[in-house]
């Protein structure tokens, strides 16, 4: 184990040194470009002996990984924002095919207008691809998802690709303090990939990308469903066993004093370090308020969510997305939606918040705990969606 | 034929049967017309064997002996490859329509 002081893209791309997959496919966008920069580095020194596939796009990055997943090997990549979109339809391939591969997604704004800035609407958009969803606060974490996130996906339970989320500059470019693994540790808690059927062995020969249309498209998609929701206990166990490792325990998400609040805030990734600030003020002045952060937004931990926020007086969700359908965010309408079968459940409200970028600071998030802190008085909502700090 | 419930689902869809084709029989989905071969006119070059992209040619000693179309989708390229001169060995012919005496389009 050792304490260094990188960028978050550089604590990543150690943690694929250390992983050392067989293929890396990758191409370079902003704010993820020197992920793959510093791999390639490794790659060039000798450190590492993966294969390493300069695309000329993401779509064929993607499509490069999925081939050499299908192979037997184990594959990485990352992207952010118009590199995810290119990829799109071979993501949902990925994930179907049952293909392990891990991307670290670098939260950036899709366009338009272009912008390269943190915002959530990338990985969002690929909420419904059948891809795990891993969300971390700060370089630690988005390194400690990444190791964690071989293990989930390859699980023979589970078999579904993940995305490592975090966000773009604001933890990829800033420089902290962080644990890495001994490159021995991650190799052991890792281990040798066992890809299961592949098409390079030829004493079994399969069928990869087989048609299946009406009579059993529905059965494959339900059986992929049922994977997610075993993803759910495999992350929690893969979890106990890095706490382990590292002495850094994970769980489906954090809750930040969030025992005997009364209004809750839920916020995805960097702007979570921020609202435990502002918790922590608050408390100071005696107001009962905590942090949910989720980890896991792909499987949806939804009775976990359930049992932390039923008995809150009035829940407040961040979405750093608008979904544009005219009621909220994507992580407002799964939570709010989660709640309604509570016998006791709490007023759900949900703030648009940051996109492109936009500094999210503790006067923000103040106003955001006020206003919960106003409606568990008996206050009503003006709206129920709600944008915070666009101008008017 | 029961087909399998999701829970007996492949992970990933792969096919573990090597050579299965077989059991799909694309010519249940043959578009409007079939080919009919003339056995009188044929003189074996067996180019539709070698164009036919779904092996429906019937070949037997180096002659050929007919149409399969149980796989047969009716693209007509084994027609249009026929070198035969003026009528060819192969033509092709709506649905249901009367052989006249040809193979391959065998009564439906």
């Amino acid at each position: 184990m050792s304490k260094v002081t990188l960028t978050g893209n550089e604590v990543v791309a150690h943690g694929m040194r250390q992983i050392e997959p067989d293929v890396v496919a990758a191409y370079p966008i902003t704010p993820q470009t020197d992920v793959v920069q510093h791999f390639s580095s490794f790659v060039a020194d000798g450190a590492v002996k993966t294969e390493f596939v300069t695309v000329e796009s993401e779509h064929s990055a993607m499509s490069a990984a999925i081939g050499a997943a299908n192979g037997g090997a184990r594959c990485m990549t990352a992207t952010s924002s118009q590199g995810l979109a290119l990829m799109w339809e071979v993501v949902y391939i990925a994930a179907s095919f049952r293909l392990p591969i891990v991307m670290a997604v670098v939260n950036r704004a899709l366009s338009g207008p272009i912008n390269i800035h943190c915002d959530h609407s990338d990985s969002m958009g690929a909420r419904d691809s059948g891809w795990i969803q891993l969300y971390a606060e700060n370089a630690q974490e988005a390194y400690d998802n990444l190791i964690q996130a071989i293990r989930i996906g390859e699980h023979p339970d589970v078999r579904l690709p993940v995305m490592v989320c975090y966000d773009g500059f604001i933890i990829s470019h800033a420089a902290e303090t962080v644990h890495l693994l001994a490159d021995g540790q991650v190799r052991e808690f890792i281990g040798p990939y066992n890809p299961g059927r592949h098409l390079l062995d030829p004493d079994h020969p399969i069928t990869v990308g087989a048609l299946a249309l009406y009579d059993s498209y529905f059965e494959h998609k339900r059986a992929q469903a049922e994977a997610m929701r075993r993803a759910l206990p495999v992350i929690e166990a893969v979890a106990a066993d890095y706490a382990k490792l590292s002495g850094r325990s994970y769980s489906t998400f954090e809750a930040y004093k969030l025992a005997d609040a009364e209004v809750a805030v839920v916020v995805l990734n960097s702007t979570a370090g921020t609202a435990k600030d502002v918790v922590d003020d608050l408390r100071a002045g005696g107001a009962k308020v905590g942090l949910l952060k989720p980890r896991v937004f792909r499987p949806l931990p939804v009775s976990e969510l359930v049992a932390a926020l039923a008995d809150k007086k009035v829940v407040v969700v961040l979405d750093r997305a608008d979904s544009m359908n005219a009621f909220g965010g994507p992580l407002f309408t799964d939570i709010r939606a989660a709640l309604y079968d509570s016998p006791k459940r709490p007023l759900v409200i949900n703030y648009i918040y940051g996109l492109g970028g936009r500094d999210t600071g503790v006067d923000d998030l103040s106003h955001v705990f006020q206003e919960g802190l106003r409606l568990a008085r008996g206050g009503k909502p003006e709206l129920i969606v709600n944008y915070l700090g666009v101008r008017e | 034929m029961t087909l399998p419930g999701w829970k007996s689902t492949v992970p990933g869809g792969h096919i573990l049967t090597p050579g299965n084709a077989r059991k799909y029989e694309t010519g249940e989905w043959r578009s409007s017309e079939r080919p009919l071969w003339h056995p009188e006119r044929c003189i074996h070059c067996l180019f539709c064997w070698v164009y036919c992209p779904d092996g429906c040619i019937e070949v037997k000693d180096g002659k050929m002996t007919g149409i399969d179309l149980a796989y047969c989708k009716g693209c007509g390229i084994c027609a249009h490859e026929c070198p035969v001169k003026g009528d060819k060995a192969i033509t092709m012919a709506p649905e249901g329509e009367q052989t006249d005496g040809a193979k391959g389009g065998n009564a439906q």
